[in-house]
């Protein structure tokens, strides 16, 4: 018999893997770093349970096995538990990705029996409750209480945390909570400077010695903590020289699809121009992964320009991520300007010298919260962001 | 992972009978032809020999007659000490639950 792991590649693109139902855009919160869209508020028109369902049964069909529900606060949605069930009935491992805010004792036992197999709960410090959060009161009472749920319906308790400028100080805290919480794994996500983030940018991103201490920091209380809690540290990429190889490949692992059934490679895709993706209402999930335009643009890598299309790098990261490409350097098909070989990597490093400036007072101007009155009063912001 | 378990993981005991963790779920994907293990927001895709210990891990078999089961049906002998060794990996990964159905 020979070794064990791995098993050989699929074919390319193989089945989209992973599907993320953002079944909603509307959430009780108002985060700085959002991803949803800075325009989400236009997208109203959510899909019907029954689309749902269906949408669930295609993506089984076509070899989706991650089901993830997220959104806005998935929690919104009255019909989470038969969705729910459908997905677990279909086979799919399921998951939910939520604040906890609409978590109490019937609807966690009622998504348990509906067979949800999973729970990552954020802490979601929306940053106007900063104080609140770092101080434990409110935010620590709620995660508590969802805690406790999560453990009395017998979850794997798996914690999150948006890592941003204003709270990277205190990891330290962060972890104890996650610990006094009784989490299993936490993992510190460094903001992404995607939609509102990406407004936000100024205030959230952290100093270069920000970032090192609190490397620093979480690399000693793994040594304290051991066994008791297994603790991700997700970089921000501004930090690196080479962009991640975005969704592990566009169109390869990842299908989103939004609130309003539009279908996306990744949950920011929507931003790119000239790029028109696919409705679940008008087209099935096996033609939408396999036969959109939408997909099969960025997918290998016959659409890269140079430095990408002739570096010896580009099976590994596939240039970086395509929304950042078009964020920064104003064309979706460049190098992702994280990367120190695009020719706007410059834009990056000023971010970041800005930010570890100690003089910087970008940081003092009011952070936007995501709301939706804001969200369409900023519809066009975005775009007009573009390349700036 | 401290020191004992992992000097437990060492040495398989004769008798036992693994089980896959509950933490996991292991199924066949027809997509992937594959048997994969997924856990929170996750999957390992299994090749075959495996996939084929592992479903048979299912508390009910002793790591004897999962090797007389695979001989079988691999029309091999000997296979043993490469399942023992699958086995002991798969304990550090806490694929199978810590010391399910020892004696
Ligand atoms: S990031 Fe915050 S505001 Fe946005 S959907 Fe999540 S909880 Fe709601
Ligand atoms: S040039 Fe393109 S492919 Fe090469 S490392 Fe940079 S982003 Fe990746």
């Amino acid at each position: 018999m020979n070794a064990p792991l791995p098993a050989p590649p699929l074919a390319t693109p193989g089945p989209p893997l992973w599907l993320l139902a953002e079944v909603t855009y509307r959430c009780p919160l108002h985060c700085a770093f959002c991803y949803n869209p800075v325009d989400f508020a236009r997208h109203d028109g959510e899909l019907a349970t029954e689309d749902w369902l269906r949408v669930l049964r295609e993506a089984r069909a076509a070899g989706s096995v991650q089901c993830g529900f997220s959104g806005g606060e998935p929690l919104m949605r009255d019909d989470l538990e038969v969705l729910v069930a459908e997905a677990h009935r279909l086979g799919f491992y399921t998951n939910l990705l939520t604040s906890g805010v609409g978590l109490d004792a019937r609807r966690a036992q009622a998504l348990r029996e509906a067979g949800l197999d999973h729970i990552q709960l954020s802490f979601q410090d929306s940053t106007r409750e900063l104080n609140d959060f770092l101080s434990h009161t409110r935010t620590f009472d709620l995660k508590q209480r969802v805690a406790g749920l999560i453990k009395d319906n017998g979850w794997p308790m798996v914690m999150n945390c948006v890592i941003h400028r204003l709270n990277i100080d205190y990891v330290e805290n962060i972890i104890d909570m996650a610990v006094a919480l009784g989490a299993e794994y936490l993992e510190l996500a460094n903001s992404q400077y995607y939609s509102w983030a990406l407004l936000n940018r100024d205030q959230l991103m952290p100093s270069r010695a920000q970032l090192e201490r609190a490397e620093r920091i979480v690399n000693e209380c793994r040594q304290r903590l051991g066994d008791r809690i297994r603790i991700f540290f997700v970089v921000p990429d501004y930090y690196e020289t080479r962009p991640k190889k975005c969704m592990n490949g566009w169109g390869e692992v990842f299908l989103t699809v939004t609130p309003d059934g539009t279908a996306l490679p990744c949950h920011t895709a929507r931003m790119l121009p000239g790029l028109d993706f696919p409705n679940v209402r008008d087209m099935d999930v096996k033609s939408i992964w396999y036969g959109s335009e939408g997909f099969n643009r960025y997918r290998g890598d016959a659409w890269m320009k140079e430095p990408c299309r002739s570096c010896p790098d580009k099976e590994k990261d596939r240039g970086g991520c395509r929304c950042q490409a078009w964020m920064l350097a104003g064309d979706p098909a460049a190098a992702d300007p994280v990367c120190d070989k695009s020719p706007h990597h410059g834009k990056v490093v000023k971010a970041v010298e800005q930010a570890s400036d100690p003089g910087w007072k970008g940081g003092a101007k009011p952070l936007i919260f995501r709301d939706p009155r804001r969200s369409r009063e900023l519809g066009a912001v975005e775009k007009s962001a573009a390349g700036a | 992972m401290n020191r004992e378990n992992i000097a437990e993981t060492a040495a398989p005991l004769a008798g036992a009978c693994p089980k896959v963790s509950r933490r996991f779920r292991l199924q066949w994907e027809e997509a992937q032809q594959s048997w994969v293990l997924l856990y929170p927001e996750g999957m390992v895709r299994l090749n075959r020999s495996a996939g084929e210990i592992l479903r048979r891990c299912d508390g009910t078999r002793t790591l004897e007659t999962i090797v007389g089961e695979l001989e079988q049906s691999f029309g091999a002998s000997d296979l043993a000490a490469d399942v023992g060794a699958f086995i002991d990996m798969a304990r550090q990964q806490q694929w199978l639950e810590a010391g399910a159905g020892r004696p």
